[in-house]
């Protein structure tokens, strides 16, 4: 008689087995769901995306709030920025300095410290400082303006809320954040020639002649065409997530956060690509 | 079966008007997710009336009245606003349909970042191109005016009460002329002198712009002081249609729990 004492154990094992198999298919569900709003988000990103250009070509622009927006997003920012470009160019004189000395190449100093300035610290530190100020504020006013119905009330008055709220923001930001990376490298040189008269005496003339013949072009342009994407970017973002966001309090806080880390994420992205092109075409 | 009762012996008993049918949603389903909110719901709304939708929170009265602007989408059925199937009109001939309706939002839904004045210049401005500054200026007082809010023109919408700012988005629906009005729960956390001033309001609305109005409430005295005709819904169906006074009378329980807590004054 053929033995049956294996199979009476596979069959033993069966349950376990079964419960394994429901363990297995319930994390691939879950996966799958993640997954699923992986992707949903990212085409609802870009539908997004296509509405906003769609609407920015539209006959019917919105000056007034164009103009109202680049007020908010350039003054009420430019304190920040002017605090932060003459530490910027303050600090990076003082740590340099001591080195530059030690190679008695002190004299390079106003060169080498606008050049960084204008390349990459201007732009990317005052783009992740507008990520904090006018990604989250974008953020959290769109996604409050969400919660307590405005823009439904909007779109119920046949006013399309892209038109009038996305694109001036998205145009503020684009237009505005390049003024003020100019004006924070200006401040930042400035910064430099105070923290280098700390511990030399160089003239004001003298210093910004030699910062100014050490920047090319080749420096400034890249640079400046950048952070009109920075810009966009931040704008983008910040209108995004604000309307996309729930429909309770806290969704407010989550919108305003996550413009300003997907803001930040896009800034570093950007600027690793306009390196690497400008590497390329340089 | 006791509903399908009700609702039949509702139907003999309405009003039944002959008046023009302006909204016709017929079969209308809509779900969230596998959860249905409405489901195989017919009604219409007739010419100068005021419907009130009475029911109970998360019985899909909200949804219904965002449905009918397609803020949100019905998975099934057809919503005909003066005749066009809204579900199947495109951008622009849903924009001419939506400068037709007033919606009043559950929250006033006021622009916090501009003044009333700027508030209601807003939609006017943008569907009433043709009009001059002076006739703007004209408009806005007399909608002011009408919901006896002239003096706060100037003024932001965090500076009024609840009240007040229920009025100033009142003024800003009717400012465009609509032809159909519709209320989302106008009287809700408003105290009862305030409600009361609300549910005239929408009577003198109706009287003085010819609209049709859905209201949509939970609050019996404004459903007393409104309607010409109610509906019930319930788990996403109608479930009883008649007269204020037929609801006040009816024995069903589920009436009573909504008329026994307010007794009529």
């Amino acid at each position: 008689m053929k033995d049956i004492g294996p199979i009476r154990q596979r069959i033993a094992k069966l349950p376990s087995v079964k419960n394994q198999a429901i363990k297995l298919s319930e994390n691939a569900i879950k996966k799958t769901q993640k997954a699923n709003r992986f992707f949903l988000e990212i085409g609802e990103f870009n539908l997004f995306l296509w509405l906003t250009v769609k609407a920015s070509f539209s006959r019917h622009f919105e000056f007034k709030e164009f103009l109202r927006q680049c007020f908010l997003v350039g003054n009420k920012t430019v304190p920040l920025i002017t605090l932060t470009g003459l530490v910027i160019g303050l600090v990076l004189t003082i740590q340099s300095r001591p080195i530059l000395v030690d190679f008695g190449a002190v004299s390079k100093l106003p060169g080498m410290v606008a050049l960084s300035i204008v390349r990459e610290m201007g732009p990317v530190v005052t783009a992740l400082i507008c990520c904090g100020k006018i990604g989250s504020g974008m953020g959290a006013e769109l996604g409050s303006m969400k919660v307590t119905e405005q823009i439904d009330a909007m779109e119920v008055s046949s006013t399309n809320p892209i038109r009038f709220l996305v694109v001036p923001r998205v145009l503020a930001a684009t237009l505005m954040i390049p003024i003020l990376v100019l004006y924070a490298d200006a401040l930042g040189i400035l910064g430099s020639w105070a923290g280098s008269n700390i511990k030399g005496d160089v003239t004001f003339v003298l210093f910004f002649t030699q910062a100014f013949s050490a920047i090319g072009f080749s420096d400034f342009f890249p640079a400046v065409i950048k952070t009109f994407f920075f810009g966009a970017a931040i704008g983008f973002v910040g209108c995004y997530k604000g309307f996309t966001a729930g429909r309770g309090t806290e969704s407010v806080g989550k919108a305003a956060n996550q413009s300003v880390v997907l803001a930040s994420v896009f800034v570093i992205l950007i600027d690793l690509i306009a390196v690497q092109i400008t590497d390329m075409l340089y | 079966m006791e509903q399908d009762n009700i609702i039949s012996n509702a139907e003999t008993s309405s009003t039944a008007p002959s008046a023009k049918t302006i909204i016709d949603v017929k079969g209308l389903y809509k779900g969230f997710g596998n959860v249905p909110v409405l489901s195989n719901l017919s009604l219409q709304l007739f010419e100068n009336e005021n419907l009130v939708v009475l029911g109970k929170s998360g019985s899909g009265k909200s949804v219904l009245i965002k449905c009918m602007v397609r803020l949100l989408t019905a998975n099934s059925g057809s919503i005909h606003i003066f005749g066009k199937n809204v579900n199947e009109l495109d951008d622009g001939e849903l924009a001419e349909l939506r400068v037709k309706i007033g919606f009043l939002f559950q929250s006033g839904a006021l622009y916090d970042s501009m003044t009333i004045r700027e508030n209601l210049e807003f939609p006017l401005i943008r569907i009433k191109k043709h009009l001059s500054r002076k006739e703007i200026d004209q408009k806005i007082e007399e909608a002011l005016e009408n919901v006896g809010l002239s003096d706060t023109m100037n003024k932001m919408p965090s500076q009024l009460s609840g009240g007040m700012r229920k009025r100033a988005s009142l003024a800003r629906t009717i400012v465009v002329d609509p032809m159909i009005m519709l209320y989302d729960e106008p009287t809700t956390g408003l105290d009862p002198v305030t409600s009361d001033e609300i549910s005239t309001l929408i009577n003198n609305v109706q009287k003085k712009y010819n609209t049709s109005s859905i209201i949509i409430t939970h609050d019996i005295e404004c459903a007393r002081t409104t309607a010409d005709r109610v509906i019930m819904l319930n788990k996403g169906e109608v479930y009883l249609e008649g007269t204020i006074e037929e609801f006040e009378q009816s024995t069903d329980e589920l009436i009573q729990s909504f008329f026994k807590i307010r007794p009529p004054q």
